[in-house]
């Protein structure tokens, strides 16, 4: 009498009959909300790209070189969706992180120094954020001894208590600010032909005798090639291979949803770079034509919402900023101390208790209070903690790229899955030119050094 | 005398008259001969090919040296083995399951116990390593001298899982009969432990260990895993073993995994069940998954009011059933209508000959399959029940809603 089966012998010998109560099919709500839930990853990563350190190397090219730098977001574009997909791909087909695949393919001791390197640039990362904090509450008067620290309990706090979807998405929200360099660019009137013939490379579009007089061509000196770096550095960061990747298997997505994910970082990529480009275009049009060819705080960066905004400017660009830098150094902390535990073997996770956790959770508040503190000791240098952490990712990002290369390319890992050899070619000369760039740059600061 | 697999990585080789012979590139474990032994050593020879000297070649080991009781000729020419297990590339660095401490854990490095028996060595892994110590060694290994190591290593903390409670994963199934890897320790877990394990790992791995567990283990881990980990899993089944493991899940927790998948896939499933589980499972598929109906499962145990404790006892003793999860038993009238339900520490308390309609819970409740997921919750909270029946048209039990359900259910 345990089973139905019983009781439908039961109804059949007292001669009753099953009544089938309501015919409903299930909802498709779930299947709904699974889609929602694998697009994602890649939009939030190219987000949180447009950081504290993102938005003022936009607006430093902007203001120092004008549109002669925007030549350079197509190439990028391209290499940061090829270097992205390949991460989601290797997510979705091997099931693993990319650190993990990294300590599993080449031993311990690569993983180590891979490691404490991914430590020392995100800590680079995280004191840019503190300073985009530091730069935004300044607009407003606040002292950075206060906004600061304040902000670093608050990150904290809302990693280790809160609800990461809810807060995730009120980020996502706030970063609707960053239209307002598309409308403050459109209100400063720019010449838009101009602008836009600019994202052809000007060593070659100048070759083409009508267009020629438009067309100006970048200056061929370090300054250029710093920046260069910079912005390279800032949208393509090592961090965000990590994150995407363990994202993707985080949300379970496999060979079937790979897909759905494909888009999502294609549509990331793209609208990170339009986003980028208008900026460039906005402080281009109001910083670099009025002469102001340095953005040396929030202030003068500001001065690029001014069409805009008008006096209300700098309040726009300080709330934009704060939202950014907040978002970012809530995530950075977080996924470093989650990829370097996950990689060595430690236990982490924010859903562990603090004592079986205690290497995460020291390294996530050490990275949090380490970054908030040396902004403070090393407040004058803001404007080179920006730019260098932007670098210093440069440095990092073609040695993941390699082993990136390395991973996707395995026949054993990937089966049919293998880069094609145009995406190898592409992955290839995006690593090569990262490589060229950053020599450039150390060779440059160190001449710079000398004299 | 203990030893490390780092410590051993790289030794050179000597013969039995003390020529040098090569380094130690790799050392494999034949798990179809013994299942912890070192067997096969690999000796690289710079751009000669590798030899492999055999357990019962070798007279001493220490750390960084090997001496062979044998003439470098003796040793054979190496052949790629399936069947061997190597340690650098099959177990550091890899994960394994410690079935002792229920989770996913790194291999850094392996310990291992000198045993000699008549004329040679063998080695004989004794533990993994998956602690700062490991880690330390693999650091170090080849740049600073093993004694320095194991000064350095003194005082940090140790964390090392025994050799017989280590699982391999292997998801290739040819290779893992080859190394005899069997799941039957997981089989000893807890499903909802299990069930954690499995999320740590990739889906290929899951696939294989899901495979290999017997269909009942199978079952149960399923039911614990969240749904889009199930429908994968499921999905990508030999649609005959999805059936035979969903045959093993109550008919309730097979219709809710059944009805996130497909239409077709879970068609196809139904298709391969025996007609009496399927039919149940298709029942609890019409029910929308926020009614009662969608809630309840079809398991439970019905008695008529007239028994006597006695009665009931026995007839349960009887049943070849597991009734771990009964927690409450449900009373039928002459008409074969719900008429109440007694939970069993009444029953457990009762007057051997007492009728069961005495002992039946006031007031009597129950609901119809179509009553809303918050009408449950609301019943539930203020009777603080454990149990409801949930009856037809004509007041006949249906099924069951119990707390466990209502707790995932409010979850979702």
């Amino acid at each position: 009498m345990w089973n139905r089966e019983n009781i439908v012998e039961q109804w059949a010998a007292w001669g009753g009959r099953l009544d089938r109560v309501r015919l409903a099919t299930r909802p498709l709500r779930r299947r709904v909300a699974l889609f929602f839930a694998i697009v994602g990853p890649g939009l939030i990563v190219s987000n949180v790209d447009n950081d504290a350190g993102g938005i003022y190397t936009y607006a430093q090219s902007g203001a120092q070189f004008g549109n002669t730098v925007l030549w350079s977001l197509i190439p990028m574009t391209i290499a940061l969706y090829v270097s992205l997909e390949m991460c989601s791909r290797l997510g979705a087909y091997t099931g693993k992180g990319l650190s993990d695949l990294i300590r599993e393919e080449f031993g311990f001791r690569v993983t180590f120094f891979l490691m404490a390197a991914v430590l020392l640039v995100n800590l680079g990362n995280v004191m840019a954020e503190f300073t985009g904090v530091f730069w935004a509450t300044d607009v407003f008067g606040i002292s950075k001894y206060v906004s600061v620290p304040l902000s670093a309990v608050l990150v904290w706090v809302l990693v280790v208590h809160g609800s990461a979807k809810w807060v995730e998405r009120i980020f996502l929200t706030i970063c609707l600010v960053y239209f307002s360099y598309v409308v403050s660019a459109v209100l400063a009137k720019p010449d838009w032909l101009i602008a836009l013939l600019h994202l052809l490379p000007p060593h070659l579009v100048r070759y083409v005798p009508t267009i020629r007089p438009f067309v100006q061509v970048p200056p061929f000196n370090a300054d250029y090639a710093v920046i260069l770096a910079g912005l390279v550095g800032t949208t393509i960061a090592p961090w965000q291979h990590f994150y995407l990747q363990a994202a993707v298997v985080e949300k379970r997505v496999g060979p079937r949803q790979y897909s759905h994910t494909r888009n999502d970082v294609l549509v990331g990529s793209i609208s990170c770079m339009v986003i980028v480009f208008f900026i460039i275009v906005c402080t281009a049009a109001t910083l670099h034509v009025n002469g102001i060819h340095f953005v040396d705080n929030a202030g003068t960066a500001a001065l690029a919402l001014k069409p805009l905004a008008g006096r209300w400017a700098s309040g726009l660009f300080a709330i934009g900023l704060l939202n950014a830098s907040i978002f970012a150094a809530s995530i950075l902390p977080l996924s470093t101390s989650y990829v370097i535990c996950e990689a060595l073997g430690f236990e982490s996770g924010i859903d562990h208790k603090f004592k079986d956790a205690k290497i995460f959770y020291s390294l996530y508040t050490a990275l949090i209070i380490l970054g908030a503190g040396l902004v403070l000791l090393l407040g004058q240098y803001a404007k080179a903690i920006l730019l260098w952490s932007q670098v210093l990712n440069g440095f990092l990002l073609p040695v993941v790229l390699i082993f990136l290369l390395i991973l996707v390319n395995r026949q054993d890992l990937m089966g049919k899955k293998v880069n094609s050899k145009g995406f190898n070619w592409v992955a290839w000369i995006s690593t090569v030119a990262m490589i060229v760039l950053t020599a450039v740059v150390v060779y440059s600061s160190l001449r710079e050094m000398h004299q | 005398m203990e030893l490390y697999a780092t410590e051993l990585m790289g030794a050179r080789t000597y013969d039995s008259q003390g020529n040098y012979v090569g380094r130690v590139r790799e050392f494999f474990i034949e798990p179809a001969e013994a299942p912890n032994r070192v067997s096969h050593f690999l000796l690289s020879r710079g751009r000669y090919q590798p030899l492999v000297a055999k357990h019962n070649q070798v007279a001493s080991v220490s750390a960084g040296k090997i001496e062979l009781n044998v003439g470098e000729r003796a040793l054979e020419l190496y052949q790629p083995n399936e069947s061997l297990l190597a340690v650098q590339k099959d177990l550091l660095d890899q994960q394994i399951i410690d079935t002792r401490g229920r989770k996913v854990v790194r291999v850094n490095d392996l310990d291992l116990a000198e045993q000699r028996s008549n004329g040679n060595v063998e080695l004989r892994v004794t533990q993994a390593d998956v602690g700062v110590p490991g880690a330390l060694r693999r650091l170090l290994q080849g740049v600073v001298p093993p004694k320095v190591v194991r000064k350095l290593q003194i005082g940090l903390p140790q964390s090392s899982i025994r050799w017989e409670f280590v699982n391999l994963i292997e998801a290739d199934p040819l290779r893992r009969v080859k190394l005899r890897i069997t799941h039957e320790k997981l089989e000893d877990l807890h499903p909802a432990d299990l069930a954690e394990i499995m999320e740590e790992l990739s889906a290929t791995e899951r696939q294989g260990i899901i495979a290999s567990l017997d269909e009942e283990t199978a079952a149960a881990v399923l039911a614990e895993l969240d749904a889009r980990l199930t429908t994968q899993i499921v999905e990508d089944l030999d649609p005959e073993k999805a059936a035979d493991i969903l045959e093993e899940m109550a008919p309730d927790a097979a219709a809710d995994l059944l009805g996130d998948l497909s239409k077709e896939t879970s068609e196809e499933l139904l298709d391969e069940m025996p007609g009496q589980e399927a039919e149940e499972v298709r029942e609890l598929l019409e029910f929308d998954p926020a009614t009662a109906g969608g809630m309840m499962n079809t398991e439970l145990v019905f008695v008529s009011e007239a028994s006597t404790r006695d009665e009931v006892i026995e007839w349960l003793r009887n049943q070849d059933q597991n009734f771990d999860q009964l927690d409450t038993i449900v009373l039928l009238d002459s008409k074969a209508q719900y008429c109440g339900a007694v939970p069993v520490a009444r029953l457990l308390l009762a007057a051997p000959q007492e009728r069961l309609g005495e002992l039946k819970m006031e007031p009597l409740l129950s609901l119809p399959p179509d009553a809303r997921d918050n009408e449950v919750f609301e019943l539930f909270d203020k009777y603080n029940l454990r149990t409801v029946t949930v009856v037809d048209k004509e007041n006949r039990p249906i099924g069951a809603i119990s707390v466990d359900d209502v707790v995932s259910h409010l979850l979702e």
